[in-house]
């Protein structure tokens, strides 16, 4: 589904990734994981052509993503607060979403409707602008809102960050269901490594730009990460 | 303390991300100053001359002070615009052992250096020279100085208690007219002669320094009360707290009618209507619509067609104007999100110009009354309005492809310079001065109809071209994607 080759981003002269080749078949659930850093949400913006790569390219399903605008119907992401518009209401913001992704207002009001328990009543209905949310309560927008019009790939950047616990747990339940029937690709980096190996099932450790470890999680990959990271 | 507070700022300054870009407009505002400065000592070197001159009978000092009523309405109004109590990030020296006395104390002390306390000087202080060198005591002088220095600060301090005022109300410029046209009016109908009183308590000053104490007890309590407004300020939770209202989400459906543009349409429209920064630029348009009553009652612009291009293009362009100039940067808060969703770039630029063109056929005919003062003007509006149509939206979209400015939706407009570069400065003069100008030409040329017919033309030509016109745009916008999303990723 994604493949990477050759990639290399470099800021003034200081190389902040470069990745030979990583391919990431359709259906995985994909682990990213990293010290401060360490290339992860540099890899994602090269991904969705935020930024362009120094050398190297990465397709997406065959597609070139800063060659062509292609991938954008399929693809979704929730990266960091500005992807969130802070003068609409949630509701708002998932209607213009779903606009943009050809899904009327019955379709977003059914998808939106299974992740009532995700919310905790928190987020529906409550009145209030995006802007006005804390923290925790625009990521569970955020994250609810790349779901919209059945990407194929989704692309989720810390997405256990300033979650409460419960959320966590949700949250996981959520990734696993997606990837169950082999069809959506779902990307993401964490820093905490348990939830990582638990909702993933390849992790790859990036270190100051470069592919390190590449994984298939198993009962030992948390242990190995551990060592890997104490050190 | 303060030395610390200063290198803080003194950083900040020099290291911040759009330095080197924002310096353009430093130099702009430093000769502004210099221009200022050389006025006021202008002013104040002729000060007796000019006085001798419309007063003939009075002594030059008591003409003067007759006139210091004017002078601090009119410098608070100038105040109220253009000065803001300077900017610190406090809050993470909230948590450090700092106590929040001495920021308070900074912030108002810095204020109290600020440029525009120091300018009234440039004419006071030549002024006093010359009222010595020509016989006065130098003793009173000296206590007169002084006694508008004082002024100055009252001023300084009065109008932080005005804006903080008026940082509450929807209405921002409400209290300062409300204020200053109280006063004004109480002065000019007789009720209270408050510039005379004014005039008589500054000689009783001079005459008397104990006298003195007057002024500065009031700068004491106006400093006191500052003091009081923004210690209750330096809590994180005092801004927040009452902000969250309830809101009142639209459905905004007949927008549906300009088809595949309307989820655009409807985000933009929601985006003027709930920030602070473009509610207000509302309000702009009542002024450039009223634009035109300032010069066409005047007998002097009746004979010069050419002034009513420009007033034509202002007052059925104000909207046009104010949000354009900053497109793509409303939306900079966002703009990531935008270009990894499945949008078509062109649908975007396609509601900004829609929007546009719908504000300009709005303000032209709410316009139409300006006929009273002729029929010449109303050709000369519809003409101008047409040339923005055609024109001039083009051409801000495509001045908007080099916006690198981030805009923070939130903060308040009047005189707000966030956002404002280069760019902002340089499409005036194709949007203001060209049609002016080439109106002119035909005017001189040929005959006011031919030279109307001209913009028309060139407005009609804009519109038969618009698709044409509008992918040279888009692909503007995307050749300069990434550099769009580096710049409004950072904080200025």
């Amino acid at each position: 589904m994604i493949s990477t080759s050759n990639l290399s981003k470099t800021y003034s002269g200081n190389q902040v990734l470069n990745i030979e080749s990583l391919e990431i078949p359709r259906g995985q659930s994909f682990g990213l994981v990293g010290n401060n850093g360490a290339g992860k949400t540099t890899y994602f913006s090269l991904l969705l052509d935020l930024i362009q790569p120094t050398t190297g390219f990465i397709k997406s399903n065959d597609i070139q993503v800063n060659k062509s605008e292609a991938w954008k119907p399929f693809t979704a992401a929730f990266i960091d607060e500005s992807f969130l518009i802070g003068y609409l209401t949630p509701e708002e913001y998932f209607y213009f979403i779903g606009e943009l992704r050809g899904q009327n207002k019955a379709d977003v009001d059914k998808l939106v409707g299974q992740f009532e328990d995700f919310f905790h009543g928190e987020i529906l209905g409550q009145k209030k602008y995006l802007r006005d949310l804390s923290k925790g309560n625009q990521k569970k927008a955020g994250i609810v809102a790349a779901l919209i019009g059945n990407p194929e790939v989704i692309i989720l950047d810390e997405p256990f960050a300033n979650l409460d616990p419960t959320t966590q747990i949700r949250l996981k339940e959520i990734i696993k269901g997606l990837t169950e029937n082999r069809d959506v690709t779902v990307l993401i980096s964490s820093h905490d490594l348990l939830h990582i190996t638990d909702v993933c099932e390849r992790i790859v450790v990036l270190d100051k730009g470069e592919l390190v470890k590449d994984l298939v999680t198993s009962a030992a990959t948390l242990k190995e990460l551990e060592s890997h990271f104490a050190n | 303390m303060i030395n610390r507070f200063l290198s803080l700022e003194w950083k900040s300054f020099f290291r911040s991300a759009s330095f080197g870009k924002s310096l353009g407009i430093k130099i702009f505002m430093g000769l502004l100053a210099l221009y200022f400065m050389s006025m006021f000592l202008f002013i104040g070197f002729f000060m007796d001359k000019i006085l001798k001159k419309v007063y003939p009978d009075i002594d030059p000092l008591v003409a003067f002070n007759g006139l210091i009523f004017f002078w601090i309405l009119g410098d608070l109004l100038v105040r109220f615009f253009f000065q803001k109590l300077p900017v610190m990030s406090v809050k993470p020296l909230l948590t450090l052992p700092i106590k929040r006395k001495s920021i308070v104390n900074y912030v108002l002390g810095k204020s109290a250096i600020s440029f525009i306390n120091f300018l009234p000087l440039f004419a006071v202080i030549p002024f006093s020279i010359k009222l010595i060198y020509s016989g006065y005591d130098g003793s009173p002088i000296l206590i007169w100085v002084i006694t508008m220095i004082l002024l100055t600060l009252i001023n300084n301090f009065l109008n932080f208690i005005i804006e903080s005022l008026s940082a509450e109300t929807e209405l921002s410029f409400l209290p300062i007219i409300v204020l200053v046209g109280a006063l004004y009016s109480l002065n000019y109908f007789g009720f209270v002669n408050i510039a005379g009183a004014l005039s008589k308590g500054i000689s009783a000053i001079s005459n008397n320094p104990v006298l003195l104490i007057v002024p500065l007890l009031i700068l004491i309590g106006l400093y006191i009360y500052n003091f009081k407004i923004l210690r209750n300020k330096l809590f994180l939770d005092s801004g927040l707290k009452a902000k969250i209202k309830e809101v009142n989400a639209s459905n905004l459906d007949w927008t549906k009618n300009f088809g595949d543009i309307a989820p655009f349409m409807q985000l933009d429209l929601k985006l003027i209507w709930r920030n602070k920064r473009t509610k207000s630029s509302v309000w702009m348009l009542a002024i450039g619509l009223l634009y035109g009553l300032f010069f066409y009652p005047q007998p002097t612009y009746q004979g010069m067609p050419w002034f009513f291009v420009f007033i034509g293009v202002f007052s059925t362009g104000i909207f046009l104007i104010n949000f354009g100039q900053f497109i793509p940067a409303w939306d900079s808060g966002y703009y990531k999100l935008l270009m990894s969703q499945n949008i078509k770039y062109e649908q975007y630029l396609k509601s900004k110009f829609t929007l546009m063109a719908v504000s300009v056929g709005i303000l032209f005919i709410l316009g139409i009354p300006y006929v009273f003062f002729g029929w010449k003007i109303l050709f000369a509006h519809f003409a101008a309005a047409i040339y923005n149509i055609g024109v001039n939206t083009h051409v801000i979209l495509y001045g908007g492809s080099f916006n690198r400015k981030k805009i923070d939706l939130s903060q308040k407009a009047a005189f707000n310079y966030q956002g404002t570069g280069a760019v902002q400065w340089v499409i005036g003069i194709p949007l203001l001065i060209l049609p002016m100008g080439l109106f002119a030409i035909f005017y001189f040329l040929i005959s006011f109809e031919i030279a109307c017919l001209v913009l028309i033309l060139l407005g009609i030509i804009g519109v038969v071209f618009h698709q044409k016109i509008m992918k040279a745009i888009t692909s503007k916008y995307l050749e300069s994607k990434y550099k769009m999303i580096g710049a409004f990723n950072q904080n200025n």
